[in-house]
């Protein structure tokens, strides 16, 4: 790895890694999954609730092995008035504690509880990323829709999954084009965010933003249209499956992508360059925009 | 009210990193982990070259993107506008590192030392335990500032008193004192040059100055 000391130009944050980005995608899709829970018809509601949970827990797992010090890992809690982190970290128990009554003792009105606090934690999550001030592409104001509609959309596309591979997705006939809808507004959203980072993020992050939102495309694209297909289409049981699963990988490499590879850092620029002797300061430099 | 500062005068740089060495001795700081660094911003195009040097470090910012971020209450800001780490409490998640727009956090995950597998005589001076795998970054000196009262010297005058990069600068390129005074060395540097603050749009409200143009 190319040092840091001296550059520059932006360069890429080495500080959170794919466990940062584990905890995104865990707490995206688990959350996701929360939400969508309500949504499922009651069609198995302990046990989607139990593979969301997991998915958080698995997340915040990723977290606890990437801090420094994770046996002193409580003092997170110590600032709620400033930090998001704070704030994941304290809404966290509420959804295991609501989420464990669910598969405890079954679904019913609990759910809802269960998803509103999903959605805070999504938001907490989403503010979290956004208020990584040194990186271009986490501090725009976008990335907070994206993130919230990146888990609906994943949530709902495992749901719709789950059900389709366990022979239930018919007790839950609105949930195919919940999940559609889902993904068309996250298109939607990801367009918004990108054209707004123009100008707003490091050559190299666009580079590396552009490069991904090919891929994003061609899965959200599939997704969409096998899921209208197995929806319509007799024994399409397997194309919802597959069509599900491609749309929370999409989610996923979104955010690894976000998180990690195009996370650049805005390097170093000076609005005016200094001039020695008499005469007047020069125009300034911004290497790497 | 006191708030300390810095300036560099960006047309004495010379880049002679004599502050960086300073800094690494005072501090003891692994390899690849400079809480002072000078930049060597080449720009321009043939023949109209021009090379700048910039010392950065942490910049002290009045409304710093570290503090709000931070989950442990570690990161502080005192009263004086110093922003400090209780290495007792941070948890080392580096949230802080990616929410400083100047790169100033590191995160030091092992001891190491700048020669070899042997700590060098200021290496195992200046090591505390409480800082590996906890962020950290310059400290203004806050130490030697910390002194002043009781010694009756003043900050950015009294070399005794003075962040060691200020002290080591063989160009006179960096100040420090109290930009609420004045009649500080550094309110006058201020009041008589054309100067900026690096990325002043984030509203971090920097507290290192840069002089790029003097003013009659």
């Amino acid at each position: 790895m190319k040092s840091s000391v001296g550059r520059v130009e932006p360069w890429r944050q080495t500080n959170w890694d794919w466990r940062a980005a584990g905890n995104f995608i865990g707490g995206g899709s688990g959350t996701g999954l929360l939400l969508s829970v309500p949504f499922s018809g009651g069609a198995d509601a302990p046990l989607l609730t139990m593979l969301g949970l997991a998915l958080m827990g698995a997340g915040l797992s990723c977290v606890w092995m990437e801090i420094g010090r994770p046996w002193r890992a409580l003092n997170v809690f110590r600032r709620p008035a400033t930090s998001w982190m704070t704030r994941e970290a304290m809404v966290a128990p509420l959804v295991f504690a609501s989420g464990g009554a669910v598969v405890w003792r079954g679904g019913g009105a609990l759910e809802w509880l269960v998803a509103c606090l999903a959605l805070a934690y999504v938001y907490c999550q989403a503010h979290m990323l956004q208020g990584g001030r040194g990186i271009p592409a986490w501090r725009h104001p976008r990335v907070i829709p994206l993130i919230m509609a990146t888990a609906i959309a994943e949530g709902s596309c495992l749901c719709l999954a789950v059900l389709a591979a366990a022979g239930q997705v018919a007790t839950a006939s609105a949930l195919p084009w919940l999940a559609v809808a889902a993904l068309l507004a996250r298109a939607a959203v990801l367009t918004v965010y990108r054209r707004g980072l123009s100008g707003a993020a490091p050559t190299q992050s666009l580079a590396v933003l552009d490069g991904y939102l090919v891929a994003d495309r061609l899965l959200s694209a599939v997704a969409v249209m096998g899921i209208a297909a197995g929806a319509t289409l007799a024994g399409g049981r397997w194309l919802l499956v597959c069509a599900g699963l491609a749309a929370v990988a999409a989610g996923w490499l979104l955010k690894f992508t976000i998180v990690v590879r195009a996370a650049f850092n805005q390097g170093f620029s000076l609005p005016m360059l200094p001039v020695r002797g008499p005469g007047h300061a020069a125009s300034g430099v911004r290497p790497g925009w | 009210m006191t708030r300390y500062i810095m300036i560099a005068d960006l047309r004495r740089c010379v880049g002679c990193q004599t502050c960086t060495a300073a800094c690494k001795l005072t501090n003891a700081t692994p390899p690849e982990i400079q809480w002072r660094r000078v930049l060597d911003l080449e720009s321009g195009e043939y023949p109209d070259v021009r090379r700048t040097f910039v010392p950065v470090s942490c910049m002290h910012c009045g409304d710093p993107p570290c503090l709000d971020v931070c989950p442990t209450g570690a990161t502080f800001k005192r009263d004086d506008g110093m922003v400090r780490i209780d290495a007792d409490i941070c948890i080392g998640c580096a949230y802080c590192a990616v929410a400083c727009p100047y790169q100033q956090r590191h995160i030091v995950r092992r001891r190491e030392f700048a020669y070899g597998v042997h700590a060098t005589a200021a290496e195992d001076a200046r090591f505390d335990t409480r800082s590996i795998a906890v962020s950290t970054k310059c400290t203004f000196c806050s130490d030697r500032v910390d002194q002043a009262e009781s010694l009756g010297l003043t900050p950015g005058v009294d070399p005794e008193v003075t962040p060691a990069c200020v002290n080591s600068c063989i160009a006179g390129a960096l100040h420090f004192g109290d930009r609420d005074d004045p009649g500080s060395n550094v309110s006058q540097l201020l009041a008589h040059s054309v100067h900026f603050r690096m990325q002043e749009e984030l509203n971090t409200d920097p507290g290192f100055y840069y002089i790029a143009e003097g003013r009659p």
